[in-house]
């Protein structure tokens, strides 16, 4: 084993509005059968990390709960295995992490305690599937003191001023990086994803945190530019990450593509805590076109463009477009559904209509009675 | 060892040779069930629902199959410390001595250490060939209210069934006084469901007491009979919920079409008494723009992009652009090449049918090697099958293999006839 995992998923956002009132990014349901943690805990059971630890801290209740047993990704293990951290009291310690760096510093035992040679970092946010060693393999042969994981927006409809943008020399080498920049130097964003030496990782944090640096980019990387040699690596496959409602709902929709599916029939599988739910029931009225369907989900009525996940009930006559539909959701007869975002156990009564903008999806909280 | 107050032992080993090619590299147990299930998934979820979490599974019959579903119990939650599955197959013993199971009740016979080590009070019986949600705790607790040596579960059928069945006639408190095999005069209508509890200590010293007269030691047979002559106390425990058998091709295919009505008699779909099986990964199903489905159900990592009707569909089956599937059963990892028209068809798993392929064509003619099983018009394609392109196959037909164009007269198989290609290397 070359390398432990850490995944950040202690991130909540204002842009996810009620969405993430109750839960963190991390736990948001994913693509009708999976949570957005998957992507990335599967990636490491994929790459062959057996040893990852999970840095949580808003509002963990339901991430708790998925991860609740690691046998589903493999990480039920005597040595290594699967670590949950989230803030703690000590004596000389009364505070949340305040800041990425923070909370990996405060967990710094588990850095010390490992024997591998390297740290995979990545966020528990982001939606993606890849082989974390080929990114080790390239920092080990560049030489490099960090890596970090790149992808080129050029000519998407990204807004690179959203993201960290870094620029690179034509060795790859990292010359610039800043985050959300007013103008950004190059199209290049970072996809969070970092390979570091784990004793250059111990030793920057013990630099920094007692200085006050908690933040990881800001005091971490940028701060030790120049200082320490980092490199970018390209990866140009599907990627995109969970920062607004918009993109949750992009995200969801963009599995009705093949190519981006594929990354969900192919091997190496992407892995969730199973329910063992019925399969999906099409009753005679049902028509369902270009849709993903949960299992247990049962359809009377019309369904199009949309992701269903797993239990969902939509009654006769009713029709559901260009929408996400998640755990548990009813929606009685006669309903029309349309550009929205519909929480888990929501009940739409008989008749009801939900309508959302095309660019702007209406979102249902969680538990509501319409 | 924490004791346990009831262990089950389920008798896996059948082959259950109605069902034909399904069972030709499977033990029954181990058939695909409603598009996700395997069969003996209903009663191990029935254990664990009934909180009996020690259970041993004889195997004896092409158990690989079995072998990796059941794991080490994961799918039942029985990957516990204490208790769990144990699979046990046939073993041989000093000096070369140790036989196959020859009957239901040698079988348990032969494990008589395991079920001493687990050291329950009581022993439930169970053979994994049917569709059914059951409660044993409350049978327990109905043999424990009548201080039974023997609780059988009994089934009320019509008295015409009832010469098909084990027979028990009983007293008007349902204690059991005679047991009949298949009466040709049935005076009771009671028949036995093949679920036992006994209490372990008569069990055991009917099984030694047996396998000294029978080499073929059989409940039906011989422990109940004997044990009604020794005066024991049995009774009869009456189920009255949905109880399927699924041993023949035309009961295994009306019992899946069953589960796709709107209100089905057996619910899949409510949460209390749920039937737990192995999910390893798990995609949701994908529905194309220009599929159409109509009552059906389809199971996670399906895809469909084809016209469906009233099929069952499984894990991770691909169903390509023109294809019409009608009754069918399509179990997991099939893929149904664009073009192709199915009617009354069942697909073991992982098998290709190629494009064009027309099957369920033609007249009812009975299968000609095996009139028996295959005579309700149903034709079915072995697991790990290829059709190639262009084929029409009739009705009651059997493929199994990867077979080739040659392997067909004119690229048809009429009904009644079979295309079988066992590997060399095996």
């Amino acid at each position: 084993m070359k390398a432990i995992g850490i995944i950040l998923a202690g991130g909540n956002s204002e842009r996810l509005k009620n969405l993430c009132k109750v839960r963190a990014i991390a736990a948001m349901p994913m693509a009708g059968s999976y949570r957005a943690i998957d992507f990335a805990l599967s990636n490491m059971s994929n790459s062959g990390i057996t040893k990852v630890a999970v840095i949580t801290q808003y509002n963990s209740r339901s991430l708790q709960d998925h991860l609740s047993s690691a046998k589903w990704w493999d990480l039920d293990r005597k040595e290594g295995g699967l670590y949950i951290f989230t803030p703690f009291l000590t004596s000389s310690n009364n505070f949340w992490f305040r800041g990425v760096a923070d909370s990996i510093y405060q967990n710094i035992s588990f850095l010390k305690r490992s024997h591998e040679q390297y740290v995979v970092i990545v966020s528990g946010d982001a939606i993606y599937k890849m082989d974390y060693n080929k990114i080790i393999d390239y920092h080990i042969q560049k030489g490099a003191d960090v890596t970090i994981v790149s992808q080129n927006c050029e000519g998407t409809s990204r807004d690179v001023h959203d993201y960290g943008v870094m620029t690179c020399d034509e060795n790859m080498k990292i010359t610039s990086f800043e985050e959300k920049p007013i103008e950004a130097k190059s199209s290049n964003i970072s996809l969070g994803i970092y390979v570091i030496k784990r004793s250059l990782l111990i030793k920057l944090l013990e630099n920094a945190i007692p200085k006050g640096y908690y933040d990881f980019v800001k005091d971490i990387i940028r701060r030790n530019m120049g200082k320490i040699t980092m490199y970018g690596y390209m990866f140009d496959e599907y990627w995109n990450t969970l920062n607004s409602v918009e993109a949750y709902m992009q995200t969801n929709m963009d599995f009705l593509k093949p190519e981006v599916r594929r990354m969900l029939v192919t091997e190496p599988f992407i892995d969730s805590k199973p329910s063992d739910d019925p399969p999906a029931k099409y009753n005679s009225g049902a028509t369902v076109k270009n849709a993903l369907i949960g299992t247990g989900t049962i359809i009377d009525g019309t369904v199009t463009n949309s992701v269903l996940f797993r239990k969902v009930f939509v009654g006769e006559g009713s029709s559901v477009n260009n929408s996400i539909i998640m755990k548990s959701s009813y929606i009685g007869k006669g309903c029309r559904i349309e550009n929205a975002i519909i929480d888990k156990e929501v009940v739409v009564g008989d008749g009801k209509e939900v309508i959302g903008e095309p660019d702007n999806p209406i979102v249902i909280e969680k538990g509501v009675v319409l | 060892m924490r004791k346990k107050e009831m262990m089950a032992m389920l008798l896996a080993g059948g082959q259950g040779s109605r069902l034909g090619i399904l069972t030709m590299d499977k033990a029954k147990p181990a058939v695909a069930f409603g598009g996700k299930y395997r069969i003996i998934d209903f009663p191990m979820s029935n254990c664990v629902n009934s909180g009996v979490d020690t259970v041993g599974v004889l195997t004896q019959y092409q158990p690989l199959t079995l072998n990796k579903h059941i794991g080490i119990g994961m799918p039942w939650d029985m990957d516990t410390k204490y208790g769990g599955v144990s699979v046990l197959p046939p073993r041989q013993t000093e000096g070369e001595k140790g036989s196959w199971y020859s009957g239901t009740a040698n079988a348990i016979y032969q494990n008589i250490d395991y079920i001493d080590a687990q050291d329950p009070e009581y022993v439930l019986i169970l053979s994994g060939d049917h569709i059914y949600k059951m409660d044993y705790a409350a049978m327990l607790a109905f043999h424990k209210k009548n201080n039974c040596d023997v609780t059988i579960a009994v089934l009320e059928v019509t008295l015409e069934e009832a010469s098909r069945f084990g027979i028990m006639n009983a007293d008007e408190n349902d204690k059991i006084y005679e047991f009949e095999e298949k009466p040709a005069e049935p005076k009771s209508n009671l028949a036995s469901m093949g679920i036992y509890i006994f209490t372990w200590k008569e069990l055991r010293k009917a099984l030694i007491a047996d396998n000294a007269l029978h080499a073929d030691s059989d409940f039906g047979k011989h422990i109940i009979p004997a044990m009604l002559d020794q005066g024991k106390t049995l009774y009869a425990y009456r189920f009255k919920d949905y109880w399927k058998d699924v041993g023949t091709i035309e009961s295994y295919w009306a019992a899946n079409m069953e589960l796709i009505r709107t209100l089905p008699e057996f619910n899949l779909y409510e949460d209390f008494w749920k039937i737990y099986t192995n999910s390893d990964n798990q995609p949701p199903q994908y529905t194309g723009p220009d599929a159409s489905v109509r009552t059906c159900i389809i199971s996670e990592g399906a895809q469909i992009y084809g016209t469906l009707e009233h099929s069952v569909i499984s894990k991770n089956v691909v169903i390509e652009e023109g294809t019409y599937i009608k009754d069918s059963i399509i179990m997991e990892g099939c893929v149904i090449k664009k073009g192709s028209v199915l009617d009354r068809c069942i697909v073991d798993q992982n098998t290709v049918i190629g494009e064009n392929v027309r099957i369920g064509e033609g007249d009812n003619i009975p299968n000609d090697r095996k009139p028996k099983i295959y005579n309700t018009g149903i034709s079915v394609i072995g697991s790990n099958t290829v059709v190639p392109d262009n084929i029409s196959i009739g009705k009651n037909c059997v493929v199994y293999g990867k077979t080739k164009p040659e392997d067909y007269a004119d690229n048809q198989l009429a009904s009644g006839q079979s295309v079988i290609i066992e590997e060399a290397s095996l």
